[in-house]
């Protein structure tokens, strides 16, 4: 027990000290620092390729891309599973696939608790909110969140949650692709996060969201596609037998053990260690905290809750939704046999280890090495590509729902009171565009260094705890009104921004405070902000007796009416 | 929307019916989930044991096949919402829409 123990403590040790931190880098974001490497030409044609080619499709959907609702959600016409495989794209991020086929080559079983807590948030969403968002909405979830509110304070609050989880996640994309870079191309860090910062603009000035969705598809297809080759020829080598599979990681595990200096014994159960939970786990709240935070914040993540509003109706939004659950199980899936797969043939090829056993350019390299031993170098490029690629495209989709937040709930609803035209909406959006793009480059040039681990999981503990509940009470509980859900949002936002800031991941790992001075013990605030969050919403929504909240009270069955039927729902625009 | 529309629609049987149905489905499908996933969570939490248990000679353990079910039942608990919502569902309100808008 204690020698599995200290294996444990070696690997994570060994993650330490790559500058990676366990919890999050599964969690989606974190690529940690790395070294550059040498320069790798077949990645960088394989990767210009897919420029050429997304943007020759962001000229085709320019010239389609005329109104303010062609650009937030191409005009309304993308087909369920259109939608789906975009969504699935979305969330199938570099971080997700490089990260967790890492954390499971180094530990096994713990990786798939990681991935399973990113899927269960999808039936969740289904069951309660998926039509209703659709029926409501119509550009931003703000539409929603503030269908029968006074508009200005819901959507100020809108518009900052959006804001904030966008920054937070928007950061961890640039940092990722700068340190992705240096690893898969060989290129200065600076590079790389101005190469996706231009990129993404021009994606999303020009061809809006219909550009948007169909780099996010093409990107999910050859990410699917990649992945489903390499666990394929995983799984080939090994006559499709999973026990096959499974005992050849434990012999190399056992083996490694071995050398070591562990004895038999001890080290026939490190190998074993990789086909049960590790220490992922440590405490029980830390472990339903996050998960809470990862169930109920994709709920809240404004560029997935964007995407509900791109299909023609509540029948495609559902099959968007079960087209996307799919494809992000079949996904996670195929990382967990690539994460044995890299046990068996990346752990045991010199060409892929440095002096000291460990794996050249990081842990993280896990399935980047494995390309390279079933596929050779093309196929190394093409995951290198891919890989970059995906991280564009999910920049880009971040930075739309961005710049609809300030046009559509700012500038038009806020600042024009309903009344502006759909040219100078999509013009602030395109200036939006512009400015997101700069400060994501700055930011991404200015945190090189930082250690932002905790972003991410920041953001999914923000969309919980901020975005969700507002928009959960809005829709489904009759006696909500402004107020309250104005008070509660914004204190399930501060509630969740500061308990990550008090918790170890950032007292300590980011700000560089001693060990164990943390003042919030828990890995994710998620279970204690969105109960604030939604107390909060509860409370002032009941000591509420102005007027206005007798007219949001009464507005209740009108809106349930058109949650329900969909009468009344913004349709598509005949495109 | 007009308040004789809203008020036509509150007062249709078939829409109660609607709203009472989907959302008793809804939760209680909601319920599974959140009994299947932190259940899950709760044996890693507390009871690795078991999860590490040998299920035959070989290496395999309950946790790898609990695991991969656990997904499976995501995309399967979806799917049978989605069927249901797109079929039964929608029929009764497109039935509600018809009438609403009859004279």
């Amino acid at each position: 027990m204690s020698t599995h123990h200290n294996t444990v403590r070696r690997v994570l040790t060994l993650l330490a000290l790559l500058g990676v931190s366990f919890t999050v880098w599964a969690a989606g974001a974190d690529l940690g620092q790395s070294e550059k490497q040498a320069t790798n030409w077949t990645a960088i044609s394989m990767f210009a390729l897919f420029v050429v080619g997304t943007l020759f499709i962001t000229k085709w959907a320019a010239a389609k891309t005329k109104s303010a609702s062609d650009f937030y959600t191409g005009g309304g016409g993308i087909t369920g599973f259109q939608n789906g495989l975009a969504i699935a794209g979305d969330y199938m991020s570099a971080a997700s696939f490089l990260g967790i086929s890492a954390a499971v080559m180094a530990s096994g079983f713990d990786g798939l608790i990681y991935s399973i807590g990113f899927l269960v948030g999808w039936p969740v969403i289904t069951f309660l909110m998926a039509e209703r968002l659709r029926n409501l909405g119509k550009f931003t979830f703000a539409d929603v969140a503030a269908f029968r509110f006074e508009q200005k304070p819901i959507r100020i609050f809108a518009a900052s949650g959006t804001l904030v989880v966008v920054a937070f996640y928007l950061i961890a994309q640039m940092v990722g692709a700068g340190q992705l870079i240096k690893l898969l191309f060989g290129l200065e860090y600076y590079i790389a996060v101005i190469i996706v910062g231009a990129l993404m603009m021009v994606y999303v000035l020009f061809g809006g969201m219909t550009a948007t969705t169909w780099v996010q598809i093409i990107k999910a297809c050859l990410l699917l596609g990649g992945a489903t080759f390499m666990a394929l020829s995983v799984l080939w080598h090994f006559g499709f037998s999973a026990e096959a599979m499974f005992a050849g990681a434990v012999q190399i595990k056992t083996d490694l053990a071995l050398k070591d200096g562990k004895i038999a014994e001890a080290a026939a159960a490190a190998g074993q260690s990789i086909m049960g939970p590790g220490n992922f786990v440590k405490d029980p709240i830390s472990a339903i905290s996050f998960g809470m935070a990862l169930m109920f914040g994709t709920a809240g993540l404004p560029h997935i809750l964007m995407r509900f509003f791109t299909v023609p109706n509540a029948k495609e939004a559902r099959k968007s939704v079960m087209w996307a659950t799919g494809w992000i199980g079949y996904f996670y899936l195929l990382t967990f046999i690539i994460g044995f797969g890299a046990i068996s043939f990346v752990l045991t090829n010199p060409q892929f280890l440095d002096a000291k056993g460990g794996l050249l350019g990081g842990n993280n390299m896990a399935a980047v090495h494995l390309a390279n031993a079933v596929g050779g170098n093309v196929f190394l490029g093409f995951i290198s590509a891919v890989a970059f690629a995906t991280i564009l495209a999910v920049v880009a989709g971040l930075t739309l729902s961005g710049a609809s937040a300030v046009s559509h709930d700012i500038y038009a609803t806020v600042i024009k009171k309903g009344k502006a035209d759909s040219a100078s909406e999509l013009r602030v959006s395109k200036l939006t565009t512009i400015t997101l793009g700069f400060i994501a480059v700055v930011l991404g040039i200015a945190f090189e260094k930082q250690n932002i681990a905790f972003m991410v999981s920041l953001a999914f503990a923000i969309a919980a705890s901020a975005n969700f509940p507002v928009l959960f009470m809005s829709v489904l509980w009759k006696d909500c009104t402004t107020k309250g859900a104005v008070i509660g949002g914004f204190l399930g936002l501060i509630s969740s921004v500061v308990l990550t800031v008090l918790s170890p991941s950032v007292w300590e790992a980011t700000l560089g405070n001693p060990k164990g001075s943390a003042w919030f013990p828990y890995t994710s605030p998620a279970l204690f902000s969105m109960t604030i969050g939604f107390v909060g919403i509860w409370l002032f929504s009941i000591l509420d007796n102005s007027q206005r909240a007798k007219t949001d009270r009464a507005g209740f069955l009108a809106q349930q009416v058109r949650s329900e039927t969909g009468i009344g729902a913004s349709g598509a625009s005949g495109h | 929307m007009q308040d004789d529309l809203v008020q036509r629609i509150l007062k249709n049987p078939q829409y109660q019916e609607l709203k009472a149905k989907r959302s008793r489905f809804g939760w209680w499908l909601t319920l599974a989930m959140m009994v299947v996933y932190y259940g899950f969570i709760l044996l890693v939490a507390f009871n690795k044991g078991f999860l590490s248990q040998k299920l035959g000679d070989g290496v395999m353990t309950i946790g790898i096949p609990l695991g991969f079910g656990v997904i499976l039942f995501t995309i399967v608990i979806t799917a049978i919402y989605v069927k249901r919502a797109n079929t039964e569902f929608d029929e009764l309100s497109s039935a509600i829409t018809t009438a609403a808008f009859k004279k």
